[in-house]
């Protein structure tokens, strides 16, 4: 029973009962957006001292202490600009896609266990619930693109239908591997199992949901949506005021779910000794992004064709391979302790990503016209 | 020439990047943390010095974009006294070609660099405007007593240890900066 | 049956991130497939050539420096030089050294702004921009300290250069000759061996060594198609007889190649610096010539190995204080006929680095 539902509960048995039904949810929602707003605030601060940081400058740190409040000028600068629509963009389209891009993100949190029984609903089928929301975004940005009317708009947005069905894929056959060892689709229940991570337990799964989620997130080096090198923007290339505050918000909101999903998936959510759980969550989600920024700031970025063939012909086999891989020890070799397991599954990651770099070739790529 | 597979290349370029990290940053922080110019920068504005110029007209010639007005009558003693002597410094490229060329020291560069204006009008310098002033110092280009009187430029390359150039002072990530200077 | 298409035609630039300044290029795409590229250009033209007609000798040095402004010292050198074959002007020891130094130096700060700038165009954030410009900021240190400008420099005078160096520019070159070699070591180890640059630059962009012939490229360009051509070799100018240094050449003409023949220029450029400091003789650092020079009747043309490739000044003389005629042969505009060969089957995502490897400047294309 979540805490919520203890709540709700409680409020049953001195309020009415359809009180009762919604202030919990009403107050649920409000602690969840809180913590992400903040987070997400939190998030763009770090990545950008973080970012500087690695590229020998300071970044910002002139508003509140060490810039803190930096990300909310920000947001203020953003609000006051005017609101630019195309003329000949599609109006409604133009309007309804931040919001469908935006919206997905806050739901996924819906599912995020922040402690024991800290969590807005258990769904039985999280994990699913978790894979179909968040590519709900991918609508939104393929409708940011068309409707703008721009050509570099029209490149990214089918580009992002292409990256978004591609990763689809071998992240959720990832997922799938996780989902085997721990015997549940619930998040509870996938934390609950996690004695060791599994990020030691299924290495070439964590590898392979990572790579798929930075490049689902449109991050360095998968951010051919926004390649500000080739195609400016991308589907924001139109976008200003409010409404690129939602792609902005959802983009970094995007980058804070995915942390939280890889660590309650991989990382053992909450867990963790002496700490209380919430801080142990935001520590695990701050070292996952904290990797993600580091890639970002070293890796250029691959060509589409690159990169569809590196999720066709690399992750997903893998993925596949992977499944199998634990599917058999889950049936066969339950028994043995779970550090054996742990070697054994590190060798066949070692195995696996060595023989695919073997197969995969570099450069070359020119199509006849 | 050999290269290398299985992500070696990806994890020594990110190793790079991670060794940054524990690096000083090299940011300066403008309006707080000024560095030293060079001493023979050719910054904003001329000087000029009235009691040496004879009103030769030889800066006037040799200006590429034709940017210096002269005028003069003849004095008293035989000599020229200058009446008009103005300078648009919105078309002026900072060659330091009349500084050069002046062969009485009467003109030498600035060493000023904050001297943006609102209007175009303000840019062009009077006589009056040119003289030497608190805001309006010499630079030491072409004028090597200046330049021995000026102070050792700041230079990158020592921004870890003090050897013939200024010692840049850097900020660590911990240290507060506030808004104000 | 069969679906009608339509070639979809991007305005790429004059305002976009990755054409360097305000180029234009109209691209026909089939999907991201690059069909048909046209060079639109002249959108920052001064008309310095034909300025350059209405000013005297000496001051039309400074204009020089607008034309690479990534590079201007080797401008201001090759254009000195061409004067100097045609008034005949020897010009002294020290200020031979004093510019082979300068022209080092500023080949070592245009190929990182050009590396940098590619890795950049390949979508690297930033990050070896900011290295390399830590490098070139070190560089525009000494300029500023010389000559007092860190962008427009107008250092190099006919018969010589304009001031003699400071005192503490030798310990200061000194130390940044110890240091480069390192820093150049971590941007190899940052990305030359990166498997996603190799996969994104390899084979791209080929241009065989014929087409580099006959398109009349220059520089790294040429270089990297396999073919030995620096005129500081071909044809050497001034005293770079001198020194020992090698001319780095690609194997087949990719991007990778045109990055891999930067970086190494670099590392000879650094030991020409060594050599040119040790031998640095004392003397004056300008020949005594007349502020109003008239050249003899005729005509000249200067070329040097500029960092971007061959740069040349063809001056025409009629005994007036100004040149009859005054052309510039910019490298980058001739490079450029050539990424219309590399660029065609490519994506939009090769197009841009293929761009980025000729390294171009539009100041000089455009003039």
């Amino acid at each position: 029973m979540t805490l919520l539902e203890q709540f709700q509960l409680w409020l049953g048995s001195i309020w009415p009962g359809w009180a009762a039904y919604i202030v919990p949810a009403i107050v649920g929602i409000v602690v969840v957006l809180g913590f992400v707003l903040t987070m997400v605030i939190v998030f763009i601060w770090y990545e950008r001292r973080l970012l500087g940081r690695f590229q020998v400058r300071l970044g910002p740190n002139r508003l509140g202490p060490e810039g803190i409040f930096q990300p909310i000028a920000t947001a203020v600068k953003i609000l006051l600009k005017e609101d630019i629509v195309p003329t000949k963009s599609d109006k409604v389209i133009h309007w309804l896609a931040p919001v469908i891009v935006f919206v997905p993100v806050l739901m996924i949190f819906a599912v995020v266990p922040f402690g024991e029984r800290a969590i807005l609903t258990d769904l039985n089928v999280g994990v699913v619930y978790v894979v179909a929301i968040s590519s709900i975004s991918a609508v939104g940005i393929y409708m940011a693109g068309w409707a703008s009317n721009n050509k570099y708009g029209l490149i990214s947005a089918l580009r992002a239908v292409a990256q978004m069905v591609s990763y689809e894929l071998p992240v959720v056959l990832a997922i799938l591997g996780v989902v085997l060892m721990a015997g549940s689709l619930s998040m509870t229940q996938i934390v609950a199992s996690q004695k060791i991570p599994f990020l030691l337990l299924q290495p070439l799964g964590f590898v392979i949901f990572f790579l798929g989620t930075v490049a689902e997130m449109n991050r360095s080096p998968f951010d051919l949506l926004e390649a500000d090198s080739e195609i400016v923007a991308g589907y924001h290339i139109e976008y200003s005021g409010m409404k690129f505050a939602m792609f902005y918000l959802g983009e970094y909101g995007h980058a804070l779910a995915y942390s939280c999903i890889i660590a309650t998936l991989f990382l053992s959510g909450w867990q963790g000794p002496l700490l209380p759980p919430i801080i142990w969550l935001v520590i695990k989600v701050m070292a996952v992004f904290f990797v993600i920024v580091w890639m970002r700031s070293t890796l250029p970025r691959l060509r589409v064709d690159q990169l569809m063939a590196f999720a066709w012909k690399g992750l997903l086999p893998m993925a596949i391979i992977n499944l199998f891989i634990v599917a058999a020890e889950v049936l066969w070799l339950s028994e043995i302790t779970p550090w054996l397991m742990v070697a054994v599954n590190f060798v066949f990651a070692g195995v696996l990503v060595l023989l695919w770099s073997k197969l995969f070739t570099l450069g070359g790529g020119r199509v006849e016209v | 020439m050999k290269f290398e597979r299985y992500g070696i290349g990806i994890a020594k370029g990110m190793a790079v990047t991670f060794k940054h990290l524990f690096r000083a940053p090299i940011t300066v922080q403008y309006p707080e943390e000024k560095l030293i110019v060079s001493r023979r920068i050719r910054g904003n504005e001329l000087v000029w010095y009235p009691d040496k110029c004879t009103g030769c007209a030889t800066c006037a010639k040799s200006c590429p974009q034709g940017n210096i007005e002269i005028a003069t009558h003849v004095g008293d003693k035989n000599n020229y006294v200058v009446d008009k002597f103005e300078v648009d410094t919105g078309r002026c490229m900072f060659c330091g070609l009349c500084v050069e060329a002046c062969p009485f020291d009467a003109l030498a560069m600035g060493i000023s660099y904050e001297r943006a204006q609102h209007r175009r009008k303000q840019l062009v310098l009077s006589k009056e405007e040119l003289q030497l002033s608190d805001v309006r110092q010499p630079s030491g280009y072409a004028r090597p007593r200046i330049e021995a009187s000026l102070p050792k430029q700041s230079l990158l390359i020592y921004w870890d240890k003090e050897e013939g150039g200024q010692k840049l002072s850097w900020l660590g990530l911990s240290k507060k900066r506030g808004r104000g200077v | 049956m069969a679906i009608r298409t339509e070639p979809f035609i991007l305005n790429m630039g004059p305002q976009h991130p990755s054409t360097h300044g305000v180029l234009r290029l109209r691209v026909t795409l089939d999907g991201e497939v690059v069909t048909d590229v046209e060079l639109v250009m002249g959108y920052l033209h001064r008309g310095i050539e034909k300025l350059g007609e209405n000013r005297t000798y000496a001051q039309i040095i400074p204009l020089t420096d607008r034309l690479d402004y990534v590079a201007s010292m080797t401008n201001n050198f090759a254009y000195v030089l061409a004067v100097e074959k045609l008034a005949g002007i020897e010009v002294p020891e020290r200020a031979e050294y004093l510019r082979i130094i300068m022209a080092e130096m500023m080949r070592i700060a245009n190929h990182l702004m050009a590396v940098g700038f590619f890795l950049n165009d390949l979508g690297a954030m930033m990050t070896p921009v900011l290295y390399m410009w830590r490098e070139r900021e070190k560089l525009l240190d000494l300029f500023e300290m010389v000559c007092g400008q860190r962008l427009t420099y107008n250092y190099m005078r006919i018969g010589g250069v304009s001031h003699d160096i400071p005192e503490e520019f030798l310990p200061a070159l000194k130390r940044f000759v110890a240091e480069m070699p390192g820093f150049i070591d971590e941007y190899d180890r940052l990305l030359s061996q990166n498997e996603v640059l190799l996969a994104r630059t390899k084979g791209v962009g080929i241009l065989p060594k014929d087409t580099a012939i006959n398109t009349a490229a220059s520089g790294p360009v040429l270089r990297a198609s396999d073919v030995k051509w620096d005129i500081r070799r071909a044809d050497p100018y001034s005293i770079y007889d001198r020194f020992d240094f090698e001319i780095p050449v690609g194997t087949v003409g990719d991007c990778y190649d045109r990055y891999w023949v930067r970086m190494q220029e670099m590392r000879q450029s650094v030991r020409i610096l060594e050599q040119a400091i040790a031998q640095l003789p004392e003397g004056e650092a300008c020949a005594k010539v007349p502020q109003l020079l008239r050249p003899p009747v005729g005509e000249v043309y200067g070329h040097i190995e500029a960092p971007k490739g061959e740069l040349g000044f063809h001056l025409v003389s009629d005994n007036s204080i100004a040149p009859y005629r005054f052309h510039i042969r910019a490298p980058t505009l001739i490079n450029m006929t050539a990424l219309k060969d590399m660029a065609i089957g490519w994506k939009v995502a090769d197009l841009i680095i293929i761009l980025g490897s000729i390294d171009v400047c539009l100041g000089e294309i455009d003039r």
